[in-house]
């Protein structure tokens, strides 16, 4: 599965952060860029969730693992790759 | 404490909020007593809305003539499934489905609604008449929120339209809202207030735990603690006091014991607001923060709310609650849009 292009869609939509065409790179903190509040935080792991289908330990959510998507697809591989090891 | 509250009830229309069928043409007659019922549930801060397949303008002039159209939030008068009509309900007053009473004449239609939604509390219309005994519907207290309750709902109603037609991002809105929060020191007289928010609070609260009246001006007065509560108001008006929280001041580190936010604003960006302040406050105080957590099946969103904010998990305490810990190293800044006011 494509992660990046999925959650890029996902950060897009949710957060308006593409409007009047301003561009965000992978490397962009859009928890820095938009003011994010506690219901999309939440939003963005449900979404993690299900859309890989991982769960999301404790000390896992860590806003380093989910603030730029390069960080994003980082940890989802990492996930998935040790659930398949 | 018994948690199981219902905040809202959804109410059918014909043959269960009046005698006779609308669009039959049969001659209305509200069910007896029903006004009084429905005046006395809204009196208590009951918020309640209407699931009824009918023609919508036709329901709601009857509704009209009957002086009673102005008690419903977001009524689903249309021909979906009720089980549809139910989840709009819900998602539109964010509250969770198990806060829900249904009442319809139609054994089918309650159980079409429970098949999908089984956490619903459904009862047949005959029944009616026991509702102002129900003690679901009965709330310890009738608080200044509880009491104009459907007015800051409709207060809502009316940002959430605006934000609909408003064009740019959510911030640009949200900057037009001019929002002001005010933290205080709880009073007395904000003890019920603070009583209900401990019951009626779910997603953002950070350990499910109730907390009496009693219990509460005890804490007030203790000298190590800190009770505070919040309130928030914007160009549109008041959302009433709509955060609490409990610091517990030791001599080696101060400890947040309660910390809950109204799933009112949570939309609003508003729910870090009060812990940066009480984050602000301990590193001034040259403590460390730490802050209890108990899941309790609900309240994610709290817990992601801390970890996304850096607090780190510390130890667990024998009855499940989870502490974390704050370094205080870098303390988020309050969000631009909002005017935060600290009152000692």
């Amino acid at each position: 599965m494509d992660y990046r292009h999925v959650i890029r869609e996902f950060i897009r939509d949710n957060l308006s952060i593409e409007h009047e065409g301003a561009a965000f790179s992978d490397d962009d903190n859009y928890f820095e860029l938009r003011f994010v509040n506690s219901l999309f935080a939440m939003k963005l792991v449900q979404f993690v969730e299900q859309q890989f289908g991982i769960v999301v330990e404790n000390d896992e959510l860590d806003l380093n693992n989910f603030c730029t998507v390069n960080n994003l697809v980082k940890f989802v591989e990492a996930k998935k790759a040790k659930e398949a090891g | 404490m018994n948690k199981q509250t219902i905040k809202c009830v959804v109410w059918d229309l014909d043959n269960t909020i009046w005698d006779g069928v609308l669009l039959e043409n049969s001659g209305l007659k509200l069910k007896p007593g029903i006004e009084d019922i429905i005046k006395t549930l809204d009196r208590r801060g009951i918020l309640q809305s209407i699931s009824s397949k009918n023609d919508h303008d036709a329901a709601m002039a009857a509704l009209k003539s009957f002086g009673l159209d102005e008690y419903f939030l977001y009524p689903e008068i249309n021909w979906n499934a009720k089980s549809y009509s139910l989840a709009q309900i819900q998602k539109n007053l964010n509250i969770s489905m198990d806060a829900i009473l249904f009442i319809d004449d139609q054994e089918y239609e309650l159980q079409e609604v429970k098949s999908v939604h089984s956490s619903v509390h459904c009862m047949n219309a005959c029944e009616y008449r026991s509702l102002l005994d129900d003690p679901r519907l009965i709330p310890r207290f009738i608080t200044e929120d509880s009491a104009m309750r459907r007015m800051l709902y409709k207060t809502d109603q009316l940002r959430k339209q605006a934000e609909a037609e408003f064009n740019g991002p959510s911030e640009a809105f949200l900057a037009s809202l001019n929002m002001r929060m005010i933290i205080a020191p709880a009073d007395e007289h904000d003890l019920q207030r603070a009583e209900e928010l401990t019951v009626r609070t779910n997603q953002l609260n950070a350990t499910g735990k109730a907390y009496s009246y009693e219990e509460l001006d005890r804490l007030r007065q203790s000298e190590d603690h800190q009770l505070l509560i919040t309130e928030l108001e914007d160009r549109f008006g008041t959302y009433g006091k709509i955060g609490l929280a409990l610091v517990h001041m030791n001599e080696t580190c101060w400890r947040l014991k309660m910390m809950l936010m109204s799933c009112r604003v949570v939309s609003r960006g508003v729910g870090t607001v009060l812990l940066t302040h009480i984050m602000q406050e301990a590193h001034r105080a040259g403590k460390p923060l730490l802050a209890d957590f108990r899941d309790t099946g609900r309240n994610r969103m709290m817990n992601i709310t801390f970890r996304f904010a850096g607090f780190r998990d510390k130890f667990t305490e024998p009855d499940g609650t989870m502490v974390l810990e704050h370094d205080l190293r870098s303390i988020p800044q309050f969000p631009p849009y909002i005017d935060v006011v600290v009152q000692q």
